[in-house]
C-alpha cells in the first residue's frame, strides 16, 4: 500500500505556497507599520504565513488521505475484489 | 545564587536519570543505539524531529539576533517552517528508500543509492564536518546558560566540561532512546519558560508587545524592518531558501527518519510543527525586550541578552528554570549530534579503513567516538570565538551541498551518476571552503553589481557551482555513452 504514496499528485503544487507565499511576499511587506496584534507589519506577515503553512500542509494532507483512498478501491476493483 | 544552581542540577539529575532508564529492556547494538531498531511511533519521532530543530541556537541565538540584529532574526521563524512544508514529501521519498535496509546514518543511505562506498566516504566526512561547528554551538551556549544562571559562580569553563562530561557517559550508555526521554522534558521545560518570559518581559518593562515594539520603533528607525548591507531582503529571502533546503541534509535528521516506524508520522509532523514553531515568536520577545533595557552587548555578547534582562527582572528561582530548560536545550540536542557524528564515523570511515572488522566492533568504536569528538568539540569552544548564529551558517554552507545529490537519488533509481554527485560535493565544499576562507561575497566578487545580487548570501554561489559540475558530469558521460565504442 506505501508504493500507492509515491509520485507527485495534482493537488501537490500547493506545497510550494508557503515558500512563494512568506517570501515572495516580503518584497511588499517589509514595514512596521500598520501593527498587528502589537506586531510590525513584517511579522505579522511572517507569523501569519507560518500558521498558513501549517493549515496547507492539513489540506494537502486531507486530499492525499482522500485520494489513496480511493486509488485502494480502483486497486481492488480492478483485481475483482469486491469492497 | 545558590537556589538558582541547585535547581540546575535537580532537572540535570532528572534528566541523566531519564536518559539511563530508557536503555532498560534494550541490547544495545549499534542498529538500537543510533536508530532504536526503527521502532518509534508518532511521539517520539514527533519530539525527535521538534528536539533536533529547538536547540540553544533558538534559545540564545534567537534572542541574541533579535537583540543586536532586529527583523533579520525573523530567519530563525522562516526557515523550519518551510523546511516542514518540504519535509511532508522528502522525508517519506527518504523513509521508503531506507526501509528495511538497516541503515543506521545518512552515508549508508548514499552508498545504497548510488552504490558507491567513495561517495559513502566523502558524505561521511562532509557530514561530521557540519557536525562539529553544530557542537561547538551547543557547548558555547551550555557555558553561557550556566555561567550566567549560576551569577558567575560557576565559569563557563567548568560549566562545559561537567556538561560534556555528563553527556559522554549517558550517550554511550543509551544512545537515542535516552534522546527522545530527555526530550520530552526539555521540550515541557522550555514552552513554559519562553512563553512566560516572552509574555512577561513586554508587559513588566513596556505595558505590552505593542508598546514594546512602538518603544523600539522610535528609539531605533529601521531596526523592526530589513535593509541595508547584510541585512537586506535578498538576504533574507536567500538566506530562508537555502537554510530551509539545508535543514533536512543534515546527519542526525536521518537519524530521525530511520527511527519511524511508518512514513505516515512524517506528514502529521509536517502539519503540526510549523505551529510549534510559532513558539520563537516569544524568544524574539525576550531579545526585544533586551534591546533597550540592557544596551550594550556588542557581537558575540548579544548571546548573552535573554539572560542579562532575566536577571534584572526576576528572582533567583526563576532564573534557576530557565536555567535549567536552556540546560536541557543544549544537552538533549548536543547528544542527538553526537550519536550521528559518532555512527558516521564508525560505519561508514572506520568499518571502509577495515572491512574485517565486526559488528559488535564497530558498536564499540561508535562508543569509543562519542568521548574523542567532545574532546575535540569543547577545545574548539573554548578557543574560538564566533557569535551563535554565525556557527550555524557556517554549518549549514557546508552540509548544503549534499542536497542536490540527495534529492537527484529519490525516486525508483538515482537520475544521476555516483561520480556526478561525487564531483558536485567536492566542488562545492571547496567553494565553501575558498569563500570562507577568504571572507568573499558577493559584493567582492560581482563589484558594480546590483545591490539585489551582492547581498545574495554567498552559499548560493557554491550551491550554483554543485548543481553546474553534476549537470557537466552527467552530461559528459551522456556524450561518452553515445559515442560508438
Amino acid at each position: 500500500m506505501t508504493e500507492s504514496r509515491s509520485g507527485l499528485r495534482p493537488h501537490h503544487w500547493l506545497g510550494a505556497l508557503p515558500t512563494v507565499g512568506m517570501l515572495g511576499g516580503i518584497l511588499f511587506t517589509n514595514r512596521v507599520r500598520p501593527m498587528v496584534f502589537g506586531l510590525p507589519f513584517l511579522f505579522f506577515w511572517i507569523a501569519a504565513w507560518v500558521l498558513a503553512t501549517s493549515l496547507i500542509m492539513w489540506v494537502i494532507l486531507k486530499l492525499d488521505r482522500a485520494w489513496e483512498r480511493e486509488h485502494a478501491n480502483t486497486a481492488k476493483a480492478d483485481a475483482g475484489v469486491p469492497e | 545564587m545558590t537556589v538558582a544552581l541547585s535547581i540546575m542540577a535537580a532537572v540535570f539529575a532528572v534528566a541523566i536519570a531519564l536518559g539511563l532508564l530508557a536503555r532498560r529492556g534494550h541490547a544495545m547494538t549499534l542498529q538500537q543505539w543510533s536508530v532504536a531498531g526503527g521502532g518509534f511511533g508518532s511521539v517520539f519521532v514527533f519530539l525527535l524531529m521538534a528536539g533536533e530543530l529547538y536547540t540553544t541556537f533558538t534559545f540564545l541565538g534567537g534572542s541574541g539576533w533579535a537583540y543586536g540584529r532586529g527583523a533579520p532574526a525573523m530567519y530563525i521563524l522562516c526557515y523550519p517552517a518551510l523546511a516542514y512544508s518540504l519535509s511532508y514529501f522528502l522525508l517519506p521519498a527518504i523513509w521508503r528508500a531506507s526501509r528495511g535496509q538497516g541503515f543506521v546514518s545518512q552515508a549508508d543511505f548514499f552508498v545504497a543509492r548510488y552504490g558507491s562506498r567513495t561517495l559513502g566516504v566523502i558524505v561521511a566526512l562532509v557530514g561530521v564536518a557540519a557536525l562539529v561547528p553544530y557542537l561547538v554551538l551547543q557547548f558555547k551556549g551550555l557555558g553561557i546558560i550556566v555561567s550566567e544562571a549560576s551569577y558567575g559562580r560557576v565559569s563557563p569553563a567548568a560549566a562545559i566540561w561537567a556538561g560534556a562530561a555528563a553527556l559522554i557517559f549517558y550517550v554511550v550508555v543509551s544512545g537515542v532512546r535516552g534522546s527522545a526521554w530527555t526530550a520530552a522534558l526539555k521540550d515541557a521545560l522550555i514552552l513554559v519558560v519562553v512563553v512566560a518570559m516572552g509574555l512577561y518581559l513586554p508587559y513588566h518593562w513596556y505595558g505590552g508587545i505593542g508598546p514594546m515594539f512602538d518603544a523600539i520603533d522610535k528609539a531605533r528607525p529601521d531596526f523592526l524592518t530589513l535593509g541595508g548591507t547584510g541585512r537586506s531582503t535578498s538576504w533574507f529571502i536567500s538566506t530562508v531558501l537555502l537554510t530551509s533546503i539545508g535543514v533536512y541534509t543534515w546527519p542526525q535528521f536521518f537519524g530521525g527518519v530511520y527511527t519511524a516506524k511508518s512514513d505516515d508520522v512524517f506528514r502529521k509532523n509536517a502539519v503540526v510543527l510549523p505551529l510549534y514553531q510559532l513558539v520563537v515568536l516569544f524568544v524574539f520577545f525576550v531579545g526585544f525586550a533586551a534591546t533597550l533595557k540592557v544596551p550594550g552587548l556588542i557581537g558575540p555578547d548579544g548571546d548573552l541578552s535573554l539572560f542579562r534582562i532575566a536577571k534584572l527582572s526576576f528572582s533567583p528561582w526563576a532564573i534557576g528554570a530557565i536555567g535549567a530548560a536552556g540546560l536541557l536545550t543544549a544537552l538533549v540536542p548536543g547528544s542527538m549530534l553526537l550519536i550521528s557524528a559518532a555512527t558516521i564515523l564508525a560505519k561508514n570511515v572506520y568499518k571502509e579503513l577495515v572491512p574485517s572488522a565486526s559488528e559488535r566492533r564497530v558498536a564499540l568504536v561508535a562508543r569509543m567516538m562519542v568521548p574523542a569528538l567532545t574532546l575535540v568539540s569543547v577545545l574548539l569552544t573554548l578557543h574560538g570565538g564566533s557569535a551563535i548564529v554565525a556557527l550555524l551558517l557556517m554549518g549549514y554552507n557546508v552540509v548544503t551541498q549534499l542536497f542536490p545529490a540527495l534529492v537527484l537519488a529519490l525516486g525508483p533509481s538515482p537520475r544521476i551518476s555516483a561520480r556526478a554527485a561525487l564531483a558536485g560535493i567536492i566542488a562545492g565544499e571547496v567553494t565553501v571552503a575558498a569563500i570562507s576562507l577568504s571572507g568573499a561575497s558577493l559584493a567582492t566578487l560581482l563589484p558594480g553589481w546590483p545591490a539585489v545580487i551582492t547581498e545574495l548570501n554567498v552559499g548560493v554561489v557554491a550551491l550554483a557551482v554543485n548543481v553546474a559540475v553534476i549537470l557537466a558530469a552527467s552530461g559528459l558521460a551522456g556524450v561518452r555513452a553515445t559515442q560508438p565504442a
